[in-house]
Formats: C-alpha cells, sequence, structure tokens
C-alpha cells in the first residue's frame, strides 16, 4: 500500500456507514409510536451527505489502494443517484412501514447500508473489491425482502432469493478465479493490459468471462437467469420492491459498465454477441410474458426484466455515446419506476390490494394516483414528452452508431409489446368502471409525504423528456471519467462525444 | 426566433400545447369553461393558419419560417420549425378541423376537462409534425399525436352492436350477420397498429442517423442534412420501405389499413374528424416529406409498389364500403378509399401528381371532417347508425341531410367541389406514369358513387318511419360548421388556382431536391 493514500476522500463512504449506525443506536431511544423520526434522521442525513459530497468529489480524480477504489466523477454520479434513490425509498416506505412492518430501525438502517454498497460498486476499480460490495448489498436485499415477518409470501421471497442470489455468488467468484487464473490480476486496469497483451483468448478466459457475465445477469435479472424476481418481487415489501427494481439494478449497472469498459474492452469481439444476445432475449422474453400477468407486481417484475434488456444493450454497443445512453437511461428508468411503484403501493396502503384488475375505475377514485401510474408507464413504454422516450432514443441509437442496429429494432419491438400490457392497466383505471360492491367507491386518500414523493417522481420523468440536457451534462462528464482511467477502446474515436 | 413568422409556428404548437397543460388544473365541473377555453384555444390556432396562408409567398424566402433551438447536441438533436408550401395547406386543414371538431363536441359533457386535453394534446402533435424540420421532433410530435387516441376512444367513443337488432326488411347494406365490435377493441387495435407502424419508422429514422452519421463524422436529425447525404443504393433501398410501411399504416395503406374503420368508428366524432381529417394525412405526409427526401432512391424503387398498393387501397376501400351496415364503417372504409388516391398520387413521384397527392390530402380532409361530424350528428339524435334500420331522416333532418350530400357528391368526385381538381391531378399524375392504373383508380371513383348515393337514397330519401316523427335538425352552431366546412370545400373546387400554386411551389424544390424534376 502506497504511504499516501488520501483516506480523506472516502469521508462520504464513512457518513454514510455511520448514519447507518446512528439510525440503528437512536432505535433504542425513540419511543414506538415516534418511529417516523428515525424515517427523516435517515433521509435528512442522506440529504446533507449528498450536498456535503458534490462541492467535496467535484472535481477528484483519485485510484486509492493501487487502484482498488476509485474517486472520479463516474462514481461521483453514482454515488449522488444511490443516495438520491436511497431518500425516496426512504421517504416513500413511511407509511408502508407505519402500517405493515414491525422493526422501522433496523429497516431505515439496512437501507443506508445497502446505498453505501451501492457507492462502492460504482467505485469498485478492482474484481473483488467489486464482489464484496455487491455481496453487502445483496445481502441487506435479502433481509429486506423478507421483512414482512408475518406475511409467508415475503418470506418465500426471501429464502428464494438468499438460495439463487448465493449461487450466482458462486457463479460469479469461479468466474473471477479463473480470470485471475488466465490473466494474473483482478484490477481492471491491469485486466486490459493484460488481455491486450494475450493477443488470442483461451479457454479458460472464455469459461471465465461466461460465468462473470452469468453471476451478474443473476444480480440484474438479465435472461436465462431471471427466475427469482417475479416471486421476490411478488412477496418483499412494495418499497422494497421498488428497490430492488431500481437501486440493486443501478448499481449492478454501474459495476458492470466500469467492468466492461476498463477490464474487458480489449476482449470485445469476444463478449459481445454474447451480451447482445442476452440483451434480446431478455427484452422479449420480459415484455413478452408480463402480458399475461394479472398481478401488477409480477407485471412490472417482468417489465422490469424487459427494462435490463435495453439497458445491457448500452453494455453491447461499448462507445461513449452508448455508456452516456446507458446512465441516462438508469436515471430515467428510477423516477419512472419510482413514480409507478410508490403510487401502487399508495393504492396498497389503502386497499390491501395489488392484482391488475382492482385497479378497475381508479382514475375516478383517486385521479392523482391514477395519473402518476399513467405518466410512469406510458414513459417506460417510451412515448413522448417522458423520460423514456429520450433516453431509449438516445440508448437506441447509440446502439445503431455502432452496427447493432439489428438489437435496437428488436428493442423497439419490445417497446411496442410492453405498451400492450402497460395500456391494460391503464384501461382498467379510466375506461373500466369501479366495482359497486366491497367500497369499490370509495376515494384512495394518499398521504402527504407519499404523494409529495410520487409527485416529485412523476415530475422527474416529465422533466428528463422535456429537457435532459441539464442530466446529460452530468452524466457526458461521468463518461469521461471513465475513458480516462479506461485502456483501449475497441470504437475510439467515435464522433459525438 | 428571428423573425414573426417564426414566432407565429412556435405559437402554432405551444399554444395547444401549452394550453392543454394549463387545462389540468382546471375545475372538473366548470364545463361551460372549458369548452370556451378549447374554443379560444382552437381560434387562436386558425387565426395563425389562415395568416400564414394568406400571407405565405410562394416566390418569398422561406429562411423566415425559422425557428432553432438547440436541444440534445450530443445527438445533433435541435428543435427546429420551418414551413413549405405542402406543409401551409395541412397547417390550414388541421386548424380547420380542429375548429370545427371543438364546436360540435359542444355536446360532450363526460369528463370534458380530460377529453379537451387529450384532444388538444393530440392536435399540437399535429402541428409539430407538419412544423418540425428535425427528424427526432418530427417522430416525437407523430407519438405525441398516436398516443392520446387510445384513450380518447377508449373512454368517449361508441361500440358497434349489431347482436341484438334484427334488420329491417328489404334490400339493405350487408343484410344480417351478427357483428359486435366494442370501443375497447378498436381502440387497442388502433393503438397497437399505429405504434407498430413508428417502430417501424424509428428503425429507419435510427438507422439514417447512423449511416450518416458515419459517413460525416456529425451527428444531426436536421432532415435537411440527413437529405444531403448520398446514402448508397442498397441501403435506400433497404430502409425506404421502413418509412413507405410505417408511416403508411397511419395513411391507411392496404393491407396494414384495418384499424382505420374500426377505430373511426369507435371514436367519439370530434376524434373521428380529426383522425381521419388529419392524422390520416400525417402518415402520407411523412413518406413524402421524410421518407422520399431523405432516401429518394429508395422512393424510385419502390415507387410502383406504392402505387400499386394506392389503387387496392382505392378499389378494396370502395367495395367494402360498400357492404357496410354501420352509417360510420361507410365513411371508414372511404376514408381507406380515398387516402389510395393520396397515396397513388405519392407514388407517381411526379409535380402534377404530387400536387394532387397534397390537395387530396387538403380535400378529403376536409370532406370527411363534414361526414363524421353529420353523422356524428345523427348518432347522437337516433342512437343508431344501422343503415338497415335508418330511413327517410331528409324529412326532419334536411340540413344535416344537404351537408351530407355535399360531403358525398364531393366524395363521388363532382365538379365544383375541391375533390375533382386533386382527384383530377392525381389522375393525370397517373396516367402519365402507370396509364393502367389510372383506369382502376377512376373505376374506384365509379364505385363511390354507387355506395355514396345508394346512403343518400336509403338513409335520407324514401318513407319514414314514426318513430322519427320527433327527431331534431342541426343546431345553428352545427349547421353553422357545416356551412363553413362546405364552403372550404367550394371555394378550392371552384377556385384552385391559389392552393395549388402553394403546394406546387413546395413539390417542385422537394423533387428537385430528390434529383427527379
Amino acid at each position: 500500500m502506497t504511504p499516501d493514500v488520501r483516506f480523506e476522500l472516502l469521508w462520504p463512504e464513512f457518513l454514510v456507514a455511520g448514519l447507518a449506525f446512528l439510525v440503528f443506536t437512536l432505535d433504542f431511544f425513540v419511543r414506538p409510536a415516534r418511529k417516523e423520526v428515525l424515517a427523516w434522521v435517515s433521509a435528512a442525513g442522506l440529504a446533507v451527505i449528498i450536498a456535503f459530497t458534490v462541492p467535496f468529489l467535484l472535481n477528484e480524480h483519485d485510484s486509492l489502494f493501487d487502484g482498488l477504489y476509485r474517486v472520479d466523477s463516474y462514481a461521483l454520479f453514482f454515488k449522488v443517484l444511490s443516495m438520491g434513490i436511497g431518500i425516496a425509498v426512504i421517504l416513500g416506505s413511511l407509511h408502508f412501514v407505519d402500517r405493515r412492518l414491525t422493526h422501522p430501525g433496523e429497516y431505515y438502517a439496512i437501507i443506508i447500508v445497502s446505498v453505501l454498497a451501492m457507492m462502492m460498486m460504482a467505485a469498485s476499480g478492482e474484481l473483488l473489491t467489486a464482489y464484496l460490495s455487491l455481496e453487502l448489498l445483496s445481502f441487506c436485499l435479502y433481509i429486506l425482502s423478507g421483512f414482512a415477518l408475518q406475511d409467508r409470501r415475503s418470506n418465500e421471497a426471501s429464502v428464494k432469493y438468499v438460495l439463487l442470489g448465493a449461487f450466482s455468488s458462486g457463479l460469479l467468484l469461479y468466474g473471477i478465479v479463473l480470470l485471475y487464473g488466465a490473466l494474473g490480476t483482478t484490477h481492471f486496469a491491469g485486466m486490459a493490459a493484460a488481455l491486450e497483451g494475450t493477443g488470442g483468448v483461451d479457454g479458460r478466459l472464455l469459461v471465465g468471462l461466461a460465468l462473470v457475465v452469468a453471476g451478474l445477469g443473476f444480480k440484474l435479472a438479465a435472461v436465462p437467469f431471471h427466475m427469482w424476481a417475479p416471486d421476490v418481487y411478488q412477496g418483499a415489501p412494495m418499497p422494497i420492491t421498488a428497490y430492488i427494481a431500481v437501486g440493486s439494478k443501478a448499481a449492478a449497472f454501474a459495476l458492470a459498465l466500469r467492468l466492461f469498459y476498463e477490464a474487458l474492452a480489449p476482449a470485445y469481439d469476444e463478449w459481445q454477441l454474447l451480451i447482445a444476445g442476452m440483451a434480446a432475449l431478455t427484452m422479449i422474453f420480459g415484455n413478452v410474458v408480463a402480458i399475461v400477468q394479472t398481478n401488477v407486481k409480477r407485471m412490472l417484475a417482468y417489465s422490469s426484466v424487459g427494462q435490463v434488456g435495453f439497458l445491457l444493450m448500452g453494455i453491447a454497443a461499448l462507445s461513449p455515446l452508448a455508456s452516456n445512453a446507458l446512465m441516462v437511461h438508469l436515471v430515467g428508468y428510477s423516477v419512472t419506476n419510482f413514480a409507478v411503484f410508490f403510487a401502487i403501493t399508495a393504492f396498497y396502503n389503502a386497499t390491501g390490494k395489488d392484482d391488475i384488475p382492482d385497479f378497475a375505475g381508479l382514475a375516478g377514485r383517486a385521479p392523482f394516483l391514477a395519473a402518476a401510474i399513467t405518466v410512469g408507464l406510458f414513459s417506460l413504454a417510451g412515448l413522448p414528452f417522458l423520460a423514456g422516450f429520450v433516453t431509449k432514443f438516445y440508448l437506441f441509437s447509440a446502439a445503431a452508431a455502432e452496427g447493432l442496429l439489428w438489437l435496437a429494432g428488436v428493442a423497439m419491438v419490445a417497446s411496442l409489446i410492453s405498451l400492450y400490457y402497460y395500456l391494460q392497466l391503464i384501461r382498467q383505471m379510466y375506461i373500466e368502471r369501479a366495482p359497486e360492491d366491497e367500497g369499490g367507491s370509495v376515494t384512495v386518500a394518499t398521504p402527504g409525504v407519499l404523494a409529495a414523493v410520487i409527485g416529485a417522481m412523476a415530475l422527474g420523468t416529465v422533466l428528463l423528456g422535456v429537457y435532459p440536457e441539464p442530466v446529460l451534462a452530468t452524466i457526458r462528464e461521468a463518461t469521461a471519467a471513465l475513458l480516462d482511467t479506461g485502456s483501449a477502446w475497441p470504437t475510439l474515436g467515435s464522433a459525438g462525444q | 426566433m428571428s423573425s414573426m413568422e417564426g414566432a407565429l409556428l412556435f405559437a402554432l404548437i405551444a399554444v395547444p400545447f401549452f394550453g392543454a397543460l394549463v387545462m389540468v388544473f382546471f375545475p372538473a365541473d366548470k364545463h361551460s369553461l372549458i369548452h370556451w377555453y378549447t374554443r379560444a384555444i382552437a381560434f387562436v390556432g386558425l387565426v395563425l393558419a389562415v395568416y400564414l396562408f394568406v400571407t405565405y409567398d410562394t416566390d418569398g424566402d422561406l429562411g423566415k419560417y425559422t425557428v432553432d433551438f438547440a436541444w440534445l447536441p450530443t445527438l445533433g438533436i435541435r428543435y427546429t420549425l420551418g414551413l413549405s408550401g405542402i406543409t401551409t395547406p395541412l397547417v390550414l386543414l388541421n386548424a380547420i378541423i380542429f375548429m370545427a371538431g371543438v364546436l360540435v363536441s359542444w355536446n360532450v359533457t363526460h369528463r370534458p376537462k380530460d377529453f379537451f386535453i387529450w384532444l388538444t394534446l393530440l392536435v399540437s402533435g399535429v402541428y409539430g409534425v407538419f412544423l418540425a424540420t428535425d427528424l427526432f421532433f418530427l417522430f416525437f410530435f407523430y407519438e405525441l399525436a398516436v398516443v392520446p387516441m387510445y384513450l380518447l376512444i377508449g373512454v368517449w367513443g361508441s361500440s358497434t352492436d349489431f347482436t341484438k337488432m334484427e334488420p329491417a326488411e328489404g334490400p339493405g347494406f350487408g343484410g344480417g350477420g351478427k357483428f359486435d365490435r366494442p370501443k375497447e377493441y378498436g381502440a387497442m387495435k388502433l393503438m397497437l397498429y399505429l405504434v407498430a407502424g413508428s417502430v417501424l419508422v424509428w428503425i429507419a429514422i435510427v438507422a439514417v442517423w447512423a449511416e450518416a452519421r458515419s459517413a460525416t463524422g456529425e451527428a444531426s436529425f436536421a432532415i435537411a442534412s440527413l437529405a444531403a447525404v448520398e446514402y448508397s443504393r442498397e441501403f435506400q433501398v433497404i430502409f425506404y420501405p421502413f418509412f413507405m410501411i410505417g408511416f403508411g399504416v397511419l395513411a391507411g395503406l392496404w393491407p396494414f389499413h384495418t384499424w382505420s374503420p374500426d377505430g373511426h368508428v369507435a371514436a367519439p366524432t370530434a376524434v373521428s374528424m380529426l383522425h381521419a381529417g388529419v392524422l390520416m394525412k400525417l402518415g402520407a405526409f411523412g413518406i413524402l416529406a421524410v421518407g422520399m427526401v431523405v432516401l429518394p432512391e429508395g422512393a424510385e424503387a419502390w415507387a410502383p409498389v406504392l402505387i400499386g398498393l394506392g389503387t387496392v387501397n382505392v378499389l378494396y376501400g370502395a367495395v367494402s364500403a360498400l357492404g357496410q351496415r354501420d352509417l360510420k364503417y361507410v365513411i371508414g372504409y372511404s376514408s381507406v378509399s380515398h387516402m389510395g388516391y393520396v397515396l397513388m398520387g405519392l407514388g407517381t413521384l411526379e409535380v402534377i401528381g404530387l400536387n394532387g397527392a397534397v390537395f387530396q390530402m387538403f380535400s378529403h380532409g376536409i370532406m370527411t371532417g363534414l361526414f363524421f361530424a353529420m353523422v356524428g350528428i345523427i348518432y347522437e339524435r337516433t342512437h343508431l347508425r344501422d343503415i338497415t334500420v335508418l330511413e327517410g331522416l331528409g324529412k326532419r333532418m334536411g340540413v344535416v341531410g344537404a351537408f351530407l350530400a355535399a360531403a358525398g357528391l364531393t366524395s363521388l368526385g363532382l365538379p365544383g367541389f375541391s375533390s375533382f381538381v386533386a382527384e383530377l391531378l392525381v389522375f393525370i399524375g397517373t396516367f402519365r406514369t402507370y396509364p393502367l392504373l389510372g383506369v382502376l383508380a377512376v373505376i374506384g371513383a365509379a364505385i363511390t358513387a354507387v355506395y355514396i348515393l345508394r346512403l343518400m337514397a336509403k338513409v335520407f330519401f324514401g318513407p319514414i318511419s314514426d318513430r322519427w316523427a320527433d327527431l331534431e335538425d342541426a343546431k345553428p352552431l352545427e349547421a353553422a360548421v357545416g356551412a363553413a366546412l362546405v364552403a372550404v370545400l367550394l371555394l378550392w373546387g371552384l377556385y384552385p388556382f391559389r392552393i395549388v400554386e402553394i403546394i406546387d411551389s413546395g413539390v417542385k424544390p422537394l423533387l428537385e431536391g430528390m434529383g427527379i424534376a
């Protein structure tokens, strides 16, 4: 270890960890009736840390512990995104936790720990560090998805998640071992250099690559490694479903993007088709199977599997443009999915139902929720003037620019399929009438905080769709950082960065 | 926006768009306020469109009609608007039909706020497609014009149900048969067809953009700069059909037309008017202003197919209209048939044919708007659209009958109405390029005469049954709308020179750009 490690650059991570312990500790001193305080402390704490981190790390560019851990604008971008996601989930959970969960202190603290894990994933510059932070995130999510102790579905979800997650970790580790055997290092930059040196690619390397892709595929819920997703989505507490759909995906893509760009770029030809094929399979399968779902959480689970396919395009294309596109699509996907999931959470809080026909006539009972869900679903389907339109357009253009027009075409068809099942839910809300019996005509009330979160996310969806340039400017810098530390670019010199 | 004209173009899209967003905050139960507010938005658009049309200078510099903002530089996307001889009449068409549609929607009392918000958004999308000169925004507005349809039809539309009612005695249209088409079916079918079409368009846009980017090293979505790139012939031949079929779906191109009758029948009156009157033109406009302009060699290679399919449209639509029992289905299939003339005109790839095609877009838009407005009135009064049951309405609804007759006569191409001129131009263009198809197209016009005259004879003339004794004729407002639309048809029928001159000033440079004229 070099003596001049600048530990102070890790302040944001230390602060988040400290916040988690603070919340754990505070839990002992807060009376059960006032546990809400913990949520506010957590959210405010994360907000303060964001406010501190951005100016603190703005122009920092360093590589700590011999390249194990990166501090650059790419990592900064995902740090802020992770903490933002954390705040949204905490505030969105408030009423759900109040009504349906016990142990709120642990709940919020574990979310904060998982935010820390997400921050570390984007900053890892080495395979084992990446693996450790990924596991930290996974463990938090295993616990969180089983948090509804009285609900057998939730328990089942957690067990499934743990078993398949452990299996995928095994694959990933074995892949890492093989890569280390073939290349002699686990540092991203070193791997790239070794790959360029070897010239040919041997079997060990290929198997290692395939296993790493499979392991990450499990974490991302990409087909054919998606089987856990629908059950976990359906069983987990609703805000955690949103968190798994958004947070874990954003972090896993942050990690994958850096891994493929910085370490594996020289072997582009070996894995591009693998990733592109997985992307095509994922988007088709996820969207087709979503059509027949009758439970809204399962439908969204398959829909988010489909979304993973879109995001994988950004890795398959591997260009600065594609990296921008992937990140902006992630941002759009996050706000959009939060808008939908939290609106559905609000509905569930009030009614305890989550099947698609239960939404009949919602436009009359809760115009705000219906509008937010519609905005979100239309955005997911890629309709204008919402985030999904711009980000998909960007992503598909970037893929086409790298010769993956066929994949872009598949993605557009998959988008069309997704519109069909999104419209089924919209039809229930706007065209069907509410059932007469069992209080179907009762208005669904949404508490203020939750309404504010939903409103903010829906507004974000619109703003990103109307004027994405400010977000993109930040993202371009993040991509530039990736390029800076990265090694050979197979498609270097592409215009438009 | 350096010029006043630029500001006007900007306002044309911005007024309905932001107008719709502002309407979100209106109290939902103030129906009268909402109606008047929407009328005001439509009227502003009408004034702007008329002004642009009247002051349009066919020899002048088009540079003054420019709006240009950088929007997403990484991909080379700019928010640019412009006006040409082709779009000027189409903008006017949109303004007229929107105004008429809002006025005949006085009877919308079911959630009028939501209805007018979606309708106004749709209209701003249509303006946007006509005015955008950046392919990204053209596509953006294209989708914006398509999306609201689902809810507009699904919530405010009407279903066709012939399962319960027996047809009246005597020779009728189509005869018995059980036929049941819920509005949700029409809405979903329309939505999926149109979005599937736009997926094809999207693929082509992205392909052209990527090809141009690798050829020039510069990313741009501006139609003009995409058109300036020399694409290989192979590329053009492969990707032109994506534009042709993708936009063609919206234009009702056979065999991708089947959404159109189902959708138009299920839609509420104003939406049918806008959709058949204006939105289908977006498709034809897209083929012309995007497909042909960007990929001229592809357009030439595929022109025989386009004109051939257009001819099928004309004949197939007309024959299908003959067999319909639902009044709106007759009009729906007649739209498919008439869009065939537009597609044929586009397929000729020569000045007269293209002039005819654009003029036919305008003329058919007004005509079909009039049709749907009048059919809407009949349906509102009788709650029926079944031709086998409706008889002798002329005795009670003379005014509606007269306007319907005017639309019908326009439809069959009677001299004096604008469609005569438009179809004549298309016929001339076709005879000069594919004489045999020209003959078939004229036969199509003859079949039109049969179904229109049979319809009029059955529904308006003949003995009236007692159940229609208290039927109310058109209200003054409805009569005024009908009269205004008939006046437009007559004006351009008797004095077509100015509008053809404007269209011609847009068509000629377009063909020159393609390297044809």
